[in-house]
């Protein structure tokens, strides 16, 4: 017993210790005030965490001289007004860019490049309408900087961090342990409690589009008032934002009061725009496009996959840590 | 080791077991045979036993009892009755309240009406409980301070589940019956409301928390440093001060120029605790109902101080960018 003892206190004390630190960053951490002193505005980032982005080099410039791919080819919706030699080299960014390893037969079918047989081609054409939607029409977020097909895919035909309608509770019993869509440990929420798929309300479309849950007076609220239900949801749609870009609170919102305009920084207009962005591209082009995608590619709810501020961000304040890969492009930013 | 800083009771009494003193009518019978335990010796008395329990003590465990079933069955239920899932999600398990819109109707039982029922069950034993502290003390001859320490806490709970949801008008309101669940009610609670560190109340409140805390180790550690002069004698040097006291109270005079009693020191810790429910509550209470958002209430009355907003940036839904 003596022996147990003895033997089992520091044991118990070091694997205690090693269970508590092995959650923890390791020290020290670099801040930077970015308000008034003494407001706790500071940008806390641990820079042995910082990600290196490699991007690939643009391709190769070519004249924009000669006719037009809408011209000599069949069937081009979308990038017709290019020359000919800068529509090939945008296919070619594209292929590196999408399917690097599966190469243009991923989309095309060989025998005839201008079929829409295979969905990819379909899917692809919409999202080459979409990118130069936002890269001309949403410039208060991605400001000049745009996207191209490769801040999303990464070099991967299926993106990395899309999402899908949460769909554990289907089939759940119907007379006890309704979860309400939370209290689960859910990486979507940062392992709070949070609704667990904080998207779906909030992102997905624009039918609960007010992330704003708090009153601008103080008397009491109208009847309309935000419920500690909404509250929660955009709690948890908060610390996704977070962790999608790999940042605090304070990066955007002053540390009084997570509502008021006043004190918060510029970074939260931008990222204002940009959930109205990530929700105007689910609804106009992402989920509109489920009827074309094979069973595989869709959610376990049969919903199709949509993108969320992670989709693009992938852990970073600026997508590619601000690579500006569009601008190579003219197929991608019309002028 | 030094005797005063052990965590454990130092000096066990090991003699015939003590049957308490007589307490008159049917109320006062306990059943039982004590016995003597070295464990329970290190943190309290060792002896345990003869237990009362009498029918509010009953009533109350059985209350008790079917609350935790049935919130414990729904958060099993909620992972498809998995036992390791159950083990591994606890701390994130919950019993939500009904939905806000149900308001305060009686929701069916998986939209929140096991919620009530748990809450109505908890709620009837706590009450219970607090029924029998009292008259446990009544049956001694001792005052019911005791009873009304509880019923401060008692208080704060029924703000948060029942009296603030019936004036907001939805059960939606409440706090679920969950480990991380209700510190993220919290936590979401501050949010909606504009930050609940402006809310007076809520200062006051955490000022007897803290206060409760730090006044608690002032008198342990004053106790236990004059325990070899005889203070744990507390109550006997409350008239009749001997050199314990006198030592302790120099001591504070000389340290913080002020000294408290034998008497008033518990004075001091029981308002305190008890103060810390009671604000806390008042806080709870007229958040939603009086008012919405703190920050703003903060910055009509002078109690939010100004600062240089280097980087201040409009509105955009109003207009201001764009």
């Amino acid at each position: 017993m003596m022996y147990l003892k003895r033997l089992n206190k520091p044991f118990f004390l070091l694997l205690a210790s090693v269970t508590v630190l092995a959650s923890c960053e390791r020290p020290p951490v670099e801040t930077t005030q970015g308000g008034y002193r003494g407001t706790g505005m500071v940008d806390v980032q641990n820079p042995r965490l910082a990600k290196t982005v490699e991007v690939p080099d643009a391709q190769p410039p070519v004249p924009a001289v000669g006719p037009t791919a809408g011209e000599i080819y069949q069937n081009v919706q979308v990038l017709g007004d290019l020359s000919v030699a800068e529509f090939t080299r945008t296919m070619a960014a594209v292929t590196e860019w999408v399917s690097p390893d599966e190469g243009c037969n991923y989309c095309h079918n060989p025998a005839n490049l201008a079929s829409d047989d295979i969905y990819t081609k379909v899917v692809s054409r919409r999202m080459f309408q979409m990118t130069r939607d936002i890269n001309s029409n949403w410039t208060d977020h991605v400001a000049q900087t745009g996207v191209t097909c490769y801040t999303c895919h990464g070099g991967q035909p299926v993106p990395e961090n899309i999402w899908f309608k949460d769909h554990s509770e289907a089939g759940a019993s119907r007379f006890a342990g309704n979860r309400n869509g939370q209290n689960i440990a859910a990486e979507s929420v940062g392992y709070t409690s949070m609704v667990g798929d904080p998207l779906s309300n909030t992102i997905a479309s624009t039918d609960v589009s007010n992330v704003r849950v708090l009153g601008t007076n103080y008397g009491p609220s109208p009847d309309d008032g935000a419920t500690i239900q909404d509250t929660e949801a955009v709690y948890g749609l908060m610390l996704h934002m977070s962790g999608a870009l790999g940042v605090n609170c304070t990066y955007c919102h002053n540390s009084r009061s997570f509502g008021t305009w006043t004190g918060s920084t510029p970074q939260r207009v931008t990222a204002w725009h940009g959930l109205n962005m990530v929700r105007d591209l689910n609804e106009s082009y992402l989920i509109p496009l489920g009827p074309e995608y094979p069973e595989n590619r869709l959610g376990p709810a049969g919903d199709a996959p949509k993108a969320s501020c992670a989709t693009c961000h992938g852990g970073l304040a600026k997508p590619l840590n601000g690579a500006a890969m569009a601008e190579a492009y003219p197929g991608l930013k019309p002028r | 080791m030094a005797t005063y800083q052990n965590l454990f009771t130092q000096i066990q009494v090991d003699g015939e077991l003590q049957k308490g003193v007589p307490v008159k009518g049917i109320w006062g019978s306990r059943s039982g045979k004590p016995f003597l335990s070295y464990w329970m010796g290190l943190i309290g008395d060792a002896q345990i036993g003869p237990i009362y329990l009498g029918t509010l003590g009953v009533a109350s465990l059985i209350c008790g009892f079917i609350a935790i079933e049935i919130i414990g069955l729904n958060m099993w239920a909620s992972v498809g009755w998995d036992p390791v899932e159950f083990v591994r999600q606890l701390p994130w398990l919950a019993l939500e309240p009904p939905s806000p819109e149900y308001g305060l109707s009686i929701p069916p039982l998986n939209e929140g009406g096991w919620w009530l029922m748990a809450g109505f069950f908890l709620t009837s034993s706590i009450l219970l409980w607090w029924l029998r502290m009292y008259r446990r003390a009544r049956a001694l001859g001792m005052g019911t301070h005791v009873a009304w320490a509880f019923a401060a806490a008692i208080w704060l709970y029924l703000v948060l589940g029942f009296i603030r949801p019936i004036l907001m008008g939805s059960w939606g309101e409440a706090v679920p019956f969950g480990i991380f669940p209700h510190l993220d009610w919290t936590a979401a609670f501050s949010i909606r409301y504009g930050n609940l560190f402006y809310n007076p109340f809520h200062m006051l409140s955490i000022a007897f928390l803290y206060g409760s805390a730090v006044l608690f180790a002032m008198h342990g550690a004053t106790i236990l440093a004059s325990d070899a002069y005889g203070s744990h004698r507390e109550v006997e040097q409350i008239t009749d001060r001997g050199t314990a006291s006198e030592r302790s109270m120099l001591f504070w005079r000389w340290t913080m120029g002020f000294n408290a009693t034998m008497e008033s020191i518990h004075r001091w810790g029981w308002w305190f605790a008890v103060l810390c429910p009671l604000t806390g509550g008042i806080g709870i209470l007229i958040t939603g109902t009086v008012v919405d958002n703190w920050y703003a209430w903060g910055l009509d009355h002078g109690l939010v101080p100004p600062y240089p907003d280097a980087n201040s940036v409009p509105d955009p839904a109003s207009g201001g960018g764009g």
